[in-house]
């Protein structure tokens, strides 16, 4: 069979898994942008740069305090959160009831100095981070790495769990009530705006989290995020803007769509993903699980 | 307790941006009391229950619930002192199911009721408990609209036009409830256009015309004034 369409098995399950790892990563952050901007209304730029503080939390935790790995799995996202807490508080609390661009303006700008910061102290070279669980199986027809099939398993069950907590529990249900009629929510007594503060620390916290879960893979470096960033906001226009399961669906989908096409026609393996959105924009401009806003 | 006064609000002003819409609104709700403001579209009636909320930002005078200043209060917080409202919308969520949106409202006070009171009030809803909230028909959205602030343990209650767009055996409905709420206790502040209906439920009327309270009068002295209410409200 592998003869016929002229692709070795191990290219194809390679860069399949390749996709699933990238697309693993572009479900986490883009459910965490899906979430921010259904509450906050505002499109996060800074998520790309909040991924690498991930991955750098992570690498400084190591390097300073000898944190391991399943310790900064846990501790690196709490302090990234912490910190887009801070930010949402101070800078894009005042931002609500204006138009969506100064939200986003406002957060690139503050992922362009939070990257020129860890430039001016780390340089742009990457920096390597141990792989905490090194070694693989040979499954005859591919050869997979522990870590990371290990990254597959945890994304895709983070993912499932944020779903579960937002669709069916207490909690979720205040959510979804606060998206669509913020005002009624707090007239019935809920604090808003704090739940609004916590909503951006969660979402901030998701992408921290990919970034420790990127650290053993990538290289860790101040410039990782604005270059990952691109991609997932084409996987979110495709899901469509604020829908969770398709965020995840799409992100996962989109790295394996990218990594198929790097076995059959590699030239347009970075520019696919662009060409699905340009055609999803023209079926359904709303995205594909998105209602139009 | 009768004698209590559960809300007063004096002088209140209120503005959306540049419009200027309460001009010193003056009314006082006693506990246990069912009061209706009444007025023309545009008078100022909803925008005063969004005053006393906190949701209308920009105001200014005074609102008093159970004697404790308001004016300055985030709209958690002036629910917190127990009042809860009810919108002209009905604010029903598309994305919850009726059961959701029926336990949506975190409880603020002892003394509500418990959610198998409030299904027994409203058997129609344990139901339909599964399905959209969007899903409802016009009546049973508005009753879900009231069941869902009576198990918060909320003693005020801000009604907006319950009857709006329903048909007339509903609106006797909403009636029945009025009189049961207001046999239980509870104290409403009801926003009306239809004085018919306003009549069977009230203890006392306010008429409402371009942001300010022009006649006051208890319900007794209804048929005394239908002449002058009829011309004040353009019925």
């Amino acid at each position: 069979m592998f003869e016929l369409i002229g692709v070795a098995p191990q290219a194809l399950f390679g860069q399949l898994l390749l996709g699933l790892i990238n697309g693993a990563f572009y479900a986490m952050l883009s459910l965490g942008l899906a979430v921010i901007f259904g509450l906050l209304n505002i499109i996060n730029f800074t998520h790309g740069a909040q991924y690498m503080m991930g991955a750098f939390g992570s690498w400084l935790l190591l390097n300073y305090l000898g944190t391991p790995f399943w310790g900064a799995l846990l501790i690196a996202p709490l302090i990234v959160a912490a910190v887009g807490m801070a930010i949402e508080r101070v800078l894009l609390s005042r931002l609500y009831h204006l138009d969506h661009l100064y939200g986003l303006l406002l957060t690139y700008g503050v992922a362009l100095v939070i990257e020129g910061l860890f430039r001016r102290f780390y340089g742009a070279s990457g920096m390597p981070y141990a792989n905490p669980i090194p070694g693989g199986a040979n499954l005859g027809f591919m050869f997979l790495p522990y870590y990371r099939a290990f990254v597959v398993v945890a994304s895709l069950a983070v993912c499932i769990l944020v779903w579960l907590a937002i669709e069916r529990s207490k909690l979720g249900s205040y959510l979804r009530a606060a998206i669509e009629k913020p005002d009624l929510v707090q007239a019935f007594g809920i604090n808003v705006p704090r739940m609004i503060t916590l909503t951006y620390g969660f979402g901030v916290g998701l992408a921290a989290l990919a970034g420790v879960l990127a650290a053993p893979i990538y290289q860790v470096s101040p410039i990782m995020g604005s270059h990952l960033i691109n991609v997932v906001f084409a996987v979110v226009v495709i899901g469509g803007l604020g829908s969770v399961a398709g965020s995840v669906v799409t992100g996962f989908g989109l790295g394996v769509v990218e990594g198929l096409t790097k076995v059959f026609y590699p030239e347009a393996s970075s520019t696919v993903v662009f060409l699905v959105m340009a055609v999803v924009l023209t079926i359904r401009p709303g995205g594909l699980f998105g209602a139009t806003r | 307790m009768s004698e209590q006064t559960a809300l007063a609000i004096s002088a209140l002003h209120g503005y959306y941006g540049e419009s200027h819409v309460l001009h010193g609104m003056e009314l006082e709700v006693r506990a246990g009391e069912v009061v209706t403001l009444l007025g023309r579209n545009g008078a100022g009636k909803t925008t005063t229950l969004r005053a006393v909320m906190g949701l209308l930002r920009s105001r200014s005078g005074s609102v008093r619930v159970w004697g404790k200043e308001t004016i300055g209060l985030r709209p958690d917080l002036v629910a917190r002192l127990g009042v809860a409202f009810c919108p002209e919308d009905r604010g029903i969520f598309a994305s919850l199911s009726v059961e959701e949106n029926m336990l949506l409202p975190p409880v603020i006070a002892p003394g509500g009721m418990a959610v198998a009171e409030v299904y027994e009030l409203f058997p129609r809803l344990l139901e339909r408990r599964s399905s959209q909230g969007t899903k409802l028909s016009g009546g049973e959205q508005q009753m879900l609209a009231v069941a869902r602030i009576l198990r918060t343990g909320a003693r005020i209650l801000l009604l907006d036009e319950p009857t709006e767009g329903l048909a007339p055996v509903i609106v006797q409905q909403i009636g029945d409830l009025i009189r049961t709420l207001k046999d239980r206790g509870y104290t409403i502040l009801l926003v009306e256009q239809n004085f018919h209906f306003a009549s069977t439920v009230s203890d006392r009327h306010y008429v409402v015309e371009h942001g300010a309270v022009v006649e006051a009068f208890k319900n007794a002295e209804l048929a005394r004034n239908a002449d002058r209410l009829t011309a004040l409200l353009g019925v």
